[in-house]
């Protein structure tokens, strides 16, 4: 079964083997199916690929309700902030006031928190930074909506999450810094916290890997016949990556008490969602073909996003089943500080987004009917930065990269394994030879 | 002749190759209307349009078995994986169906795909954006494995990695994409331009597998090494006042252990320098040939200078970095009398 193979120009190594029709010629009309990219810079923006519910309008189901008989909400949007800002539905989570403030005021920290460490970045004083500019009310909302005692698998755009579960900004800006009380020990890259004690999972940097590792956990609680859940996060882009199929499996064949979060901010840097697989369906969807529940939700609505988590909890914890929540918003920044967006999408999309802003959205309804002010949301604004003022004062006496004290690099022969064995204990050695060396110092 | 960085080199192997031979598609996260992370497929989907420089899904599992499907149905796929440190998911579809289906079918069916991905440190990458995983392909049968440290190298061995029919695992150091690197994060960055490796053809030419250079001749001792240690070696032997021979392995698999050999043999002393950890690194497959070809002519034991048996830390990059400093420690030892 030789058939010579296409190529004419390269005699010495004579090509034979394959299968393939032999190619001589450029391909004049190319079949393959690409998928649109709606605006690319110097076009108008494009979002009427999106599909909208209106608020109000999704029912909403018992949270013991067979995966199969609600195929309906990975398809619709369920929403409860309309356009007059009020909460309308079966969605409505009643929430009171003052826990909707919380949901503010984080909220607005992680958008302070962000815009300052971005600045650090561009000023030198962090690596890298990547922000959730636009995102807020996905990380803030759900982890209001689940337990101390539940344990998060975030993704490195969830900071919300960290700052709603009361990680210490100081400690966060130190892990940026790689200083002295960095929880990494300087061992990984800016936004890749953790927290033991507050169940905030290490953030690998790889992408995907965390969400069926979740589910891992998820089934160990059921195992041990605890009650506390576990949620994980993934962008749209990630989800691509056999390891969201590995943790929707194994959700559905063990019925594992976890949440698992497509967060759908419609880029993976350069890349459109219908890349990902989201043109011909939503990423929602993919829950029932699983046997699963799939809920697709405005990622922009603090209340709907509250509201569907708490589905997906009590779902979980009473042993209903797992649930695949897409939450629907759109990424407003850059990538990370290494990315630039204005070379491959509309410059103004965002301010065409068709689902807003989530701070600006519960701000509204807040003023609307909580008695907030734009008097007291300012206020709120200038203690935030001040808060972040003081901890980034404090956090830079702990050293930065460029000056102040510096971890031991010894450190970095740690906890490679949980005790050293002796060819890392030698190249340690050598590595103080290296250092005491004068000759070769700055 | 041109003046290119890395970057453009690779970019130019691409070009050439696209307009030469239409079974040639390029495939990748983010290669396609954007470029590439580091810009290096910029402006080919432009000119050969999005059926032939496809942007693809976040799977690297998914892309270098799409690429094996495509290769077996005629085309000749160049995949790019984004980071080195990530293409594990890919690995099964590696090592298990890439680097075997020759040998598995008898030679009825192949994969000539070339899978293209940046390596190493010195980026301030940490954990994740860092890694030098060459030893793990190397170790696998059926694949060729190539780390260019030059501009002129990266587009002639990309080029002959293209018309390879065997696939091939071409890692970029990244590091080198904008200019030679010695291993002193302090000093200002030096351009390609400056450098004789920067002068690259324009149009078709290989620099073929299996062939390794003499970057340097020198009398004192022989230094093996490839990609961005290459010039770390140069300075650091520069700086200690000795007279290397510099021997740029540049191909992995296949091995030209009679370049190595008759260098270490001339000189009777050897280091072998790469950024990957050191145990199980390919510096050990190097040492056993030298040591297995040239032991009669050895005046000191073979040094290896490799990074430390840890992961890639982000703030202790320096310290991690194969330096100057243990070079020196390595032409201590292997400058002994013997």
């Amino acid at each position: 079964m030789n058939f010579p193979y296409y190529s004419v120009w390269f005699n010495e190594n004579q090509h034979s083997g394959g299968h393939g029709r032999k190619l001589t010629n450029m391909p004049r009309s190319p079949r393959l199916h690409l998928p649109p990219t709606p605006a690319r810079p110097g076009e108008s923006p494009d979002f009427s690929y999106l599909q909208l519910s209106p608020a109000g309008a999704v029912p909403r189901p018992d949270v013991n309700v067979r995966a199969r008989d609600i195929g309906y909400l990975s398809l619709e949007l369920v929403r409860v902030l309309d356009d007059a800002h009020d909460a309308v539905g079966p969605w409505h989570p009643h929430l009171d006031a003052a826990e909707l403030q919380v949901g503010l005021r984080h909220m607005l920290l992680t958008r302070i928190y962000d815009d300052r460490m971005q600045r650090n970045q561009r000023s030198g004083k962090i690596t890298f930074y990547m922000r959730s500019l636009g995102e807020e009310a996905v990380s803030v909302a759900q982890c209001m909506a689940l337990r101390p005692g539940d344990m998060l698998f975030p993704s490195y755009r969830n900071q919300g999450l960290h700052i709603a579960r009361g990680l210490p900004l100081v400690d966060m800006m130190c892990q940026l810094l790689s200083n002295t009380r960095d929880m990494c020990k300087g061992r990984q890259l800016p936004v890749m916290y953790h927290s033991a004690a507050q169940r905030l999972f290490s953030i690998s940097g790889n992408l995907a890997t965390q969400f069926p590792q979740a589910v891992g956990w998820a089934m160990a609680a059921a195992i041990k016949g605890e009650d506390d859940l576990a949620a994980a996060w993934i962008g749209e882009g990630s989800s691509a990556e056999a390891d969201f199929h590995h943790a929707l499996l194994f959700a559905a064949v063990y019925q594992a008490p976890v949440i698992l979060n497509l967060v759908n901010n419609q880029w993976a840097i350069s890349t459109f969602q219908g890349y990902a697989g989201g043109e011909q369906r939503s990423f929602a969807a993919r829950g029932p073909g699983y046997g699963i529940a799939g809920v697709r939700v405005d990622g922009n609505d603090f209340l709907a996003v509250h509201a569907v988590t708490q589905w997906a909890a009590e779902r979980a914890r009473i042993g209903a089943g797992p649930t695949l929540i897409e939450l629907v918003t759109y990424r407003a920044a850059a990538h990370s500080t290494s990315d630039d967006p204005s070379r491959y999408r509309a410059k103004d999309d965002y301010a065409h987004w068709p689902l807003g802003d989530p701070i600006e959205r519960l701000k509204a309804h807040l003023i609307k009917h909580a008695g907030w002010t734009e008097e007291r949301h300012r206020s709120l604004v200038e203690e935030l930065d001040a808060q972040v003022t003081a901890s980034w004062k404090e956090a830079v006496t702990h050293g930065t990269l460029a000056d102040g004290p510096r971890l031991d690099p010894d450190l970095m022969f740690e906890d490679v394994f949980k005790v050293m064995p002796p060819n890392l204990e030698r190249q340690r050695a050598a590595m103080h030879a290296e250092r005491s060396d004068a000759r070769w110092r700055k | 002749m041109a003046q290119m960085n890395m970057t453009q080199a690779l970019n130019s192997a691409m070009d050439v190759m696209l307009g030469r031979d239409p079974a040639v598609v390029l495939m990748g996260e983010d290669i396609g209307y954007f470029g590439g992370v580091f810009r290096v497929t910029d402006g080919l989907q432009r000119k050969y349009g999005a059926h032939r420089v496809l942007d693809t899904p976040i799977a690297e599992g998914g892309i270098v078995a799409a690429a094996i499907g495509m290769a077996v149905n005629g085309l000749r796929p160049v995949a790019e994986i984004q980071f080195a440190d990530y293409i594990y998911p890919g690995f099964d579809q590696i090592t298990s169906e890439l680097a075997r289906l020759r040998y598995r079918s008898a030679g009825d069916f192949y994969a000539p795909v070339t899978i293209r991905t940046p390596c190493g440190g010195g980026i301030r990458g940490g954990q994740t954006h860092s890694q030098s995983p060459e030893a793990v392909f190397t170790h696998v049968c059926g694949l060729k494995v190539l780390m260019p440290s030059n501009p002129y190298d990266a587009k002639g061995l990309l080029i002959a990695a293209i018309e390879d029919d065997d696939p091939v695992i071409f890692f970029e150091p990244k590091r080198l994409y904008n200019g030679p690197f010695d291993g002193d994060p302090a000093k200002p960055a030096s351009p390609w331009s400056t450098h004789p490796k920067g002068e690259v053809p324009e149009g078709h030419y290989r620099v073929p597998l299996g062939k390794a250079e003499i970057v340097r001749p020198g009398r004192d001792l022989t230094i093996v090494s490839y990609g961005t240690m290459v010039h770390v070696a140069a300075a650091a032997a520069s700086a200690a006042g000795l007279d290397a021979e510099i021997v740029d392995v540049r191909s992995l698999v296949p091995l030209d252990a009679d370049t190595i050999c008759e260098s270490v043999r001339k000189t009777g002393r050897c280091v072998i320098a790469h950024e990957a950890t050191r145990f199980s690194g390919f510096g050990a497959e190097l040492l056993s040939v030298i040591q297995e070809e040239c032991f009669w002519d050895l005046q000191a034991p073979i040094q290896r200078v490799t990074g430390w048996d840890t992961p890639y830390p982000h703030a202790f990059e320096w310290e991690y970095f194969p330096s100057p400093a243990r070079f020196a420690t390595a032409f201590r030892t292997v400058m002994e009398p013997a």
